[in-house]
């Protein structure tokens, strides 16, 4: 049903007021591949995301498929990308289904009630993410994973052709983390969607995604497959971290080693 | 994912049975539109003299398909006519009105700021309404202007000013983001209010006129008091039911709501300009009333859950219904002495609302 878009992000750069948080990023993601942005706190990840959705004021340019974002109208873009930031507000007293309905809402006239296609596509991509059994309930009510595929499924529901994740398991423990890494990838592959995502976890980062970007102090430092950014070296200077990488099957891991003494 | 279908069963049992949502929403809604009926019913039939709720409903059946020539006997006559449809009709009819704009007001609020202690008073609609009739009781002789009385109008422009200028504070420093336009609309209050006070000290032989319009009134309602308020308030709450929708989209936060193709700062404008319309109407013909707009979309959100497309419109039913009995007991409590409206809604509303939030809490 959808298809993945290629990403092109030109010079952008923003600011919050005369600060200045990026610096002429760049950055291309092929359809149907998944880019993690990595980098220590406040190096802009999350400013990088807002920007490619057009939340944030900026310079430069976001093309999908050679389309500049900024020449679509509000809900064609809504069409195209879809986006689960780092603290989803989760609404009260609203129930699973009805949230994950939220999602359809480019799809339809704003004041129209929902139509079947609509519900239809709401059902499938809860049964897909294996949240059919908790339609009815509360949102507030899920546990924390259970929520975060809630926020999956309203994005996925958007039909979009690239996925914005901002840290998506940053409240998961480790199990739930892989649960909803594993989703994402599942869904990428089945509908050759685009991955755009921040994480923190950069062992995970490198499981999962196919390229990688550290950001640092505003600017892409390093770019390219798992294996070439995260280095020891690297880690230390963008990080101020120490760390070993230690090759494994599923890729580099990142061992941290504590300061002797 | 790995859930068992043992835990999903449990996921079942735990919550309250899957209700089916349409057949609730029908259900709420008839219920409530119910309720204001009969509310209103009561609210004819009740007083000094009572009138027999048959002969009201035939009454009101003859004088609307007498317009096409037809008659319904058994109406009532005379001065009890000159009752109903001079004295009490006009007054129910205001109450339902005035109560349903503060509600659906309360409830847009609300959803708006995302903020379940939002009421329509908030963005200084109540301060300016208050400053409004607090200059014209104490400065112009006056009495009305054509038929329309001088305080309703003075009020209904002093509501829009007051939210006029906490928007454009607002706005101006902060873009649209709501905790600024809260900030903004708290300093426009309190300075407005301040004018107020002033006003009333330096006047004092008008304290009285002036609270007793600050407590809320229906005693004077007239038919033309219901032709002033019902074009504002139709517009105001026709836009609100409109964007119960866009409402549950701008409740997951403004970042996720531009995702979804809103603009949230464009949506939160509208909402808040047709509340204000319908808060000053509501004001201009009853004085401040305090409660309904607060409480009321609370109730109906613990009837119906936290759909914008159907707390509106219960809210709007429930608020009609809850002022029309509010007003019952106000005339008839100490008659043939009045209580101010605004005591009675606190007074009965308060420990009504303490009940349902026990009630809620024992369910749990």
């Amino acid at each position: 049903m959808t298809a993945g878009a290629r990403v092109e992000v030109i010079g952008l750069s923003a600011a919050y007021g005369r600060t200045q948080v990026l610096h002429d990023v760049r950055l291309t993601i092929e359809p149907g591949g998944w880019l993690a942005v990595i980098g220590p706190n406040g190096s802009g990840k999350s400013t990088l995301l807002r920007s490619v959705l057009g939340f944030q004021a900026h310079d430069g340019l976001v093309r999908i498929d050679g389309i500049a974002t900024r020449d679509m109208p509000r809900r064609e873009r809504a069409r195209q990308m879809a986006y689960s930031p780092q603290r989803p507000v989760l609404p009260e007293a609203v129930s699973t289904r009805d949230y994950v309905a939220l999602g359809r809402t480019p799809h339809r006239a704003l004041l129209a009630p929902p139509r079947s296609v609509d519900r239809q596509v709401v059902e499938d991509v809860m049964e897909r993410l294996g949240l059919d059994g908790m339609a009815d309930r509360l949102l507030r009510t899920l546990s924390g994973g259970e929520q975060q595929r809630a926020v999956l499924a309203r994005a996925l529901a958007q039909q979009p052709r690239v996925l914005l994740l901002d840290e998506p398991t940053a409240a998961l423990d480790l199990g739930h983390a892989q649960q909803v890494l594993d989703l994402v990838d599942r869904l990428r592959r089945q509908d050759r969607l685009t991955v755009v995502s921040s994480l923190h976890d950069l062992t995970l980062a490198g499981q999962y995604a196919d390229r990688l970007a550290l950001l640092s102090g505003g600017r892409v430092a390093v770019e390219g497959s798992p294996a070439q950014v995260l280095t020891a070296t690297a880690l230390q200077t963008h990080y101020g971290a120490r760390a070993e990488i230690v090759a494994s099957a599923s890729g580099p891991v990142v061992l941290p080693v504590r300061a002797p003494g | 994912m790995t859930t068992t279908a043992g835990n999903r069963r449990a996921d079942r049992a735990a919550g309250p049975p899957p209700a089916r949502p349409r057949r609730r929403a029908a259900l709420a809604l008839g219920g409530t539109g119910l309720a204001l009926l009969l509310a209103m019913l009561i609210g004819v039939g009740v007083g000094a003299i009572p009138l027999a709720p048959g002969a009201v409903v035939a009454t009101l059946l003859d004088r609307a398909v007498g317009t096409v020539g037809l008659h319904v006997p058994g109406g009532l006559q005379g001065s009890d006519a000159a009752v109903l449809l001079q004295l009490r009709l006009p007054r129910v009819l205001l109450a339902a009105l005035v109560g349903a704009g503060l509600a659906i007001s309360g409830a847009a609020y609300q959803g708006v700021f995302r903020n379940p202690l939002a009421d329509p008073y908030l963005l200084g609609a109540a301060a300016g309404a208050g400053l409004g009739a607090t200059l014209v009781i104490a400065y112009v002789p006056a009495q009305s202007v054509g038929p329309v009385g001088i305080v309703p109008l003075a009020a209904f422009a002093g509501a829009l000013v007051g939210v006029g200028a906490a928007l454009a504070l607002g706005t101006a420093t902060g873009g649209s983001h709501s905790a600024t336009l809260l900030l903004a609309g708290v300093a426009v209050a309190s300075f407005l209010a301040a004018g107020q006070t002033l006003i009333q000290q330096q006047n004092s032989e008008d304290l009285r006129a002036v609270y007793g319009w600050l407590l809320g009134q229906l005693g004077r309602a007239q038919w033309s008091d219901v032709g002033l308020v019902l074009p504002y308030l139709g517009v105001a709450c026709a836009i609100l039911l409109l964007c119960g929708r866009a409402l549950d989209v701008l409740a997951v936060g403004d970042d996720e709501a531009r995702s979804l193709g809103v603009h949230p700062g464009r949506l939160r404008l509208i909402v808040i300009l047709a509340a204000s319309l319908a808060t000053a109407s509501a004001v201009a013909v009853s004085g401040l009333i305090g409660f309904v707009g607060l409480i009321v979309p609370h109730m109906a959100r613990r009837l119906v859950g936290g759909a914008h497309a159907l707390v509106l419109p219960v809210s709007l039913l429930t608020g009609g219904a809850f002022l029309v009995l509010a007003d019952l007991v106000a005339r008839v409590v100490l008659a043939p002495a009045e209580l101010p409206i605004g005591v009675v809604t606190a007074f009965i509303g308060a420990p009504f609302f303490a009940g349902l939030l026990w009630m809620g809490a024992r369910r749990r």
